[in-house]
């Protein structure tokens, strides 16, 4: 078992004819994904060969999951045409839309959540690595070499630092690695990616990765005391930012006092999550309890 | 800065006068003649100007001018006044507050509307938070004029007052939606003599995300108060931060950065207290100018004595960032002084960390795993 992605999904890739999507169409072949085709409204009727893999290119995404059967998009596109991409995909009834995408507009991603509401789609990013189940799946740009199969459920905003986090633990390995992006407004959240991890009968144990910025990882803290049976390992980057300025991420910025470090690391620890101080404590806390239960 | 956000405001047929731009003395006399009794207000990214001495009250343009005179060059919070705006004095009744946001926890935009507001906003907030109303609005069907009288009714504005305020509230959200603003603030929004409403400071932040839509915006990049690094930084389009220490960063992704630098900071406790330099993320594309471009600017950060590349090739493949950093290294040739501690994982490691041995250069030091890196930069910055 796994979270929002296993072997038998089925993905398209919308842009996966430019640069970037076809680079990772690539990889997520390699990576044992499962892609049925891709979206360009341009070269509706082609293929494309990826990976040794003849890949019909569709004209819109409708068209595709009715030839295909497809349940997952994953999406390349430039900033300009993603919000204009991702409602195409809402409206033909994508199960899973991984927005690759980094520097959408927030407007846009605003527009597109509130596009969402009510509808079938579970939106992942933008601005995010995807969502990685080992050895059945790669929707997204992890690598899929970092680490294995395993109990560790890991949910993140960086995905460096996911990747980093998958390489600490690739003796243990992961249920599914989840990146769900630092823009201020994402899809996925936190919240979700626990309430998943918690419902997979294969994930024993969690880590949550956090970053400044936003109260996300406050209010997943109050999630957790409330919902979360699993225990749960925290890390959070930032705490040597100054106030006030942005640090690569749209989100991760700090105003006041809210939003640092400091403090969800206090609202994640106060709920009974321990934090690591460094991505090699992290996982050696992770590893302690993992031991301790088996 | 305010007379940034009141261009916008002008832009948008947001009522209140815009002002002059004054950069020296002669200017601000010169804007006084034209629009008789003045404020002189100091330009500069901070709150309290007021009460740090940079608003004040002109009644003729000798005033205007010695008040400029007294305000340019004036320190504000770390910030030198490098122009005034004039404004148009006002005889000022009430004063509101409002705003349009960005509501990250809900993920829709918010109105902040106060009739109680004016520029204690903060304080009322804590004392009277009744009196500061929070609307939502819904993204995908935004602020027409049935949400903006929805909006004044709620926010209590008095009635007389009811048309001109729908009017603003109308601007405003133009102002929110067509600049790709992230925040649209006027304090105060003030009922003037003759019940004329006027926003008479504001405050606007744009998303960076939608520059390719907003040529307009580089205008509003403020060049004189970056740190010469930065400017470089960005010239170079290098997404680079100065920082106090004297361990330069140099990594991939924004989560990994921020992360090192927390790493570093720890290990520097036991090297005599040595902090990172800077913040500087280099992205996907590792090739050999993106890393000279990088360690050109780091190097030339007097305070940096020793420089932490750390890269977990994900998307990146290390044999490339250690092409990069070998390249780099020719290209600075006799400039680069400062030993650097490298950390190779992820991606073609082998290959990555088989290049720079091979290049055996007497400044580059290999450290398998993050902390031992860390630990080894902060010992060089130390020295």
């Amino acid at each position: 078992m796994s979270i929002y992605l296993n072997k038998d999904s089925k993905i398209i890739v919308q842009g996966m004819t430019g640069g970037m999507g076809s680079k990772h169409t690539t990889l997520m072949l390699e990576a044992g994904s499962n892609i049925v085709g891709g979206v360009n409204a341009r070269k509706a009727g082609t293929t494309v060969e990826l990976a040794g893999k003849e890949l019909p290119v569709y004209g819109s995404v409708k068209e595709a999951m009715a030839e295909t059967g497809a349940d997952v998009s994953v999406l390349f596109v430039p900033p300009a045409f993603t919000k204009d991409a991702c409602i195409e995909a809402i409206d033909a009834g994508i199960g899973l839309l991984v927005v690759i995408t980094e520097g959408v507009p927030v407007q846009d991603s605003a527009e597109v959540w509130a596009y969402l509401d009510g509808k079938n789609t579970r939106m992942i990013g933008p601005n995010c690595p995807g969502i990685i189940t080992p050895g059945e799946s790669l929707a997204g740009i992890t690598p899929h070499t970092i680490a294995g199969k395993g109990p560790v459920g890991l949910v993140s905003k960086s995905g460096t630092l996911t990747y980093q986090m998958m390489y600490e633990l690739r003796d243990y390995g992961f249920s599914s690695a989840i990146g769900i992006g630092g823009d201020p407004i994402i899809g996925t959240t936190h919240i979700d990616a626990l309430q998943a991890f918690e419902d997979d009968p294969e994930t024993e144990a969690i880590v949550m990765i956090g970053e400044i910025g936003g109260d996300a990882e406050e209010r997943a803290a109050a999630y957790i005391k409330e919902h979360i049976t699993k225990p749960v390992v925290g890390y959070v980057a930032g705490f040597t930012a100054p106030e006030g300025k942005t640090m690569g991420h749209a989100g991760a910025i700090v105003s006041g006092s809210s939003g640092t470090a400091q403090a969800k690391k206090e609202a994640l620890e106060a709920v009974g999550v321990k934090v690591g101080k460094t991505p090699s404590e992290t996982a050696q806390l992770m590893r302690d309890l993992l031991k301790a239960r088996s | 800065m305010e007379y940034q956000a009141k261009e916008l405001f002008a832009k948008h047929d947001v009522p209140g006068a815009p002002g002059i731009v004054a950069n020296t003395p002669a200017e601000a006399r010169a804007a006084a003649e034209k629009l008789g009794v003045v404020v002189v207000k100091a330009q500069v990214q901070a709150g309290g100007r007021g009460k740090a001495g940079g608003v004040k009250l002109a009644k003729t343009p000798d005033e205007a001018e010695a008040h400029a005179e007294a305000i340019l060059g004036m320190d504000i919070k770390g910030l030198t006044v490098k122009r005034v705006l004039i404004a148009p004095a006002a005889t000022i009744e009430e004063e509101y507050y409002f705003s349009f946001l960005l509501d990250r926890a809900n993920r829709q935009y918010l109105c902040i509307a106060s009739i109680e507001g004016g520029v204690e906003i903060e304080e009322v907030a804590k004392t009277n938070p009744d009196a500061v109303k929070k609307i939502a609005i819904d993204p995908g069907t935004g602020v027409d004029e049935e949400k903006a009288r929805a909006i004044v009714v709620e926010a209590g504005f008095p009635e007389a007052l009811t048309d001109q305020a729908v009017e603003t509230v109308l601007a405003l959200w133009k102002v929110f939606v067509e600049e790709d603003a992230t925040l649209v603030e006027v304090n105060p929004l003030a009922r003037l003599a003759g019940d004329k409403l006027e926003a008479l400071d504001g405050k606007v932040s744009l998303d960076e995300n939608a520059e390719f839509r907003q040529p307009d915006h580089v205008a509003f990049e403020d060049k004189d108060a970056t740190d010469p690094l930065e400017a470089k930084a960005k010239e170079k389009g290098l997404n680079y931060v100065k920082l106090d220490g004297a361990v330069g960063i140099i990594g991939n992704g924004a989560g990994l950065v921020m992360s090192t630098l927390d790493v570093v900071a720890y290990a520097g406790e036991a090297h005599g207290g040595v902090k990172p330099a800077n913040f500087l993320d280099i992205g996907g594309g590792a090739n050999a100018k993106v890393m000279a471009d990088g360690l050109d600017v780091i190097l030339g950060d007097e305070q940096v004595k020793s420089v932490f590349v750390n890269v977990f090739g994900g998307i990146t493949a290390c044999d490339e960032v250690a092409n990069g950093i070998k390249g780099a290294l020719e290209i600075l040739g006799d400039a680069a002084t400062k030993p650097l501690v490298v950390r190779l994982d992820g991606n073609n490691v082998e290959k990555g960390r088989a290049i720079l041995d091979e290049m055996n250069h007497p400044l580059v030091t290999q450290v398998d795993t993050m902390d031992g890196a860390a630990d080894k930069a902060a010992e060089l910055a130390n020295d």
